[in-house]
């Protein structure tokens, strides 16, 4: 399998997992977490460089887990300050990256690299990774999905219910910073969001049903994708941005028509 | 007009919801002290209060989300926290409670009544399917299966909820404030409905609402119990001694159409 095999084995395999927790996260206003999280992974990356650990990822995923926790404890606990704490531990994960970073101890890494991601150095081991994540992405979503229906839709009426609805937050917000961590080298920090919640977006827009909105945040996702490898593969592009681009066309493209229609 | 009087002997009055001398306290502040109320089977009760008096939080108590500092909480004669058959409530939230831009279809959201605890990691059946139908005709929003919420009336969304709470033909029916921003003659016809519903059927009725004026003449005038400014009002259903079900979503279709009531599709 060449380089540009394994990028668009990679890129396929978290267009589906990344938009299926996206629009959770867009429709529970948490749309800003997918950013705090990878700003926070790339610090633990770092960390783990400097470490010395045999997988500086396992250090991005370590990382990227803790700030979900906390993020959901705060979001519970401090209603009032969890948006103003998320945002500074967004600051405070690119921070302290840059300055791990800078103390180049002789990595050979490059921020660049994980800022703005590198499909194309993408290894059999993370192509295993980002399978694994996938996988329990959609069996997660498989198995909860009407769980995950009601506690997004209306959390009062689940917890009436007797759902556990805070281990069900828990699962949701796991799967975030894992899929967030496995997709760092496909988009980069800084785009990673955006693979998330771009394709929600332009499901929502587009869609008659919650399960539409699903399928085509997925299937809108899967085709940037692709079609953004290619162009940026062709033309010599950087393919984090190609793709986050072409998915901000689409939803340009869905405003406009939907105006048309609309008049 | 109701007497208040609970009929002695065997029949349909076993308690429902227990409150023994709850007490609850918020951030050092006491919302509720020593509550004592009981709601037995086919009452008909009324949490009323202005805004801020705590309703809610009484309503999450009652419910087992939240655990009273002081005093015990029963639910069909369980601790409240500890209630496990949650497809026995039925819950109707305000209306402003959810997010307008929500993709959900009317279907979509009337199954979810089915999404509890008792349907955990289990596939929902044709049963089930066949109940979520029922429910939206007996409430006349069939033909609003295919739209998305957001997109209907104030009244129609309201109807939409009402039948998500009863798929399950729950034997307890919470309503949350339920026609805030809707307008008075809507209001009228959704207030009828749910008094058909205690009149002539096994449910036990809790509604949290600030307007006590609309139901004035249904309920005793006196308070059954006090907790601040929180008043319950509670009618007595003495009509029928047994508590055998009949068909709630047959007998809702046959009032809809012995009150002439056009579909719901403005």
């Amino acid at each position: 399998m060449d380089f540009f095999q394994r990028a668009l084995i990679g890129g396929a395999l978290i267009a589906a997992a990344g938009p299926l927790l996206g629009l959770f996260l867009v429709l529970r206003r948490l749309s800003m977490i997918g950013d705090t999280l990878s700003h926070v992974s790339v610090a633990g990356v770092a960390a783990g460089y400097l470490l010395g650990l045999g997988s500086p990822a396992a250090g991005g995923m370590a990382a990227a887990l803790l700030a979900t926790l906390a993020i959901e404890r705060l979001r519970k606990a401090y209603k009032t300050y969890a948006e103003l704490s998320i945002a500074i531990m967004m600051a405070g994960g690119i921070a302290l990256a840059s300055l791990l970073f800078s103390l180049d101890r002789g990595f050979g890494v490059n921020i660049t690299s994980y800022l703005f991601g590198s499909i194309y150095t993408l290894d059999t081991a993370d192509l295993i990774w980002i399978a694994a994540v996938t996988i329990l992405v959609l069996a997660a979503v498989l198995l909860q999905y009407k769980e995950w229906f009601l506690m997004t839709f209306d959390e009062d009426a689940a917890a009436v219910g007797g759902l556990p609805t805070r281990t069900l937050n828990l699962i949701m917000s796991v799967l975030t910073a894992l899929v967030i961590s496995v997709s760092i080298k496909i988009v980069g920090a800084l785009l990673v969001s955006a693979l998330l919640t771009i394709p929600a977006a332009c499901g929502l827009l587009a869609a008659r049903s919650f399960r539409q909105s699903v399928l085509l945040a997925v299937g809108i996702a899967e085709a940037a994708v692709l079609a953004g490898l290619l162009a940026a593969g062709y033309w010599n592009l950087a393919p984090g941005g190609t793709v986050v681009l072409l998915l901000i066309a689409v939803l340009l493209a869905q405003l406009v028509i939907k105006r048309r229609l609309s008049l | 007009m109701p007497t208040g009087r609970i009929p002695e002997g065997p029949g349909c009055h076993q308690p429902v919801i227990e409150l023994s001398d709850v007490s609850f306290v918020y951030e050092r502040r006491p919302i509720i002290e020593h509550l004592h109320f009981t709601v037995r089977e086919r009452d008909f009760a009324l949490l009323a209060g202005p805004n801020g008096a705590g309703k809610t939080t009484l309503l999450k108590l009652i419910v087992g989300l939240l655990e009273p500092n002081g005093g015990e909480v029963r639910l069909f004669g369980e601790p409240a926290q500890r209630f496990r058959q949650r497809e026995r409530i039925g819950y109707v939230p305000q209306k402003n409670a959810f997010n307008p831009l929500f993709p959900a279809t009317v279907r979509e959201v009337v199954l979810s009544g089915m999404y509890g605890r008792h349907k955990l990691f289990r596939r929902l059946t044709k049963a089930d399917y066949q109940k979520v139908d029922d429910a939206m005709q007996a409430l006349g929003i069939e033909d609003l299966a295919g739209k998305r919420i957001g997109m209907l009336s104030g009244g129609q969304q309201q109807r939409v909820f009402l039948a998500r709470a009863l798929v399950n033909s729950p034997a307890l029916l919470i309503l949350d404030e339920p026609t805030v921003g809707i307008d008075a003659e809507t209001q009228d016809s959704f207030y009828h409905l749910i008094r058909h519903m205690h009149q002539h059927h096994n449910i036990t009725f809790l509604m949290v609402s600030h307007d006590r004026e609309r139901f004035r003449s249904y309920l005793d005038d006196a308070p059954a119990a006090e907790a601040g400014r929180l008043k319950f009002y509670v009618r007595h259903s003495h009509d029928r001694e047994d508590c055998v079900e009949t068909d709630l979503t047959h007998s809702l279709r046959e009032y809809r159409r012995a009150a002439e009531e056009p579909a719901l599709v403005r």
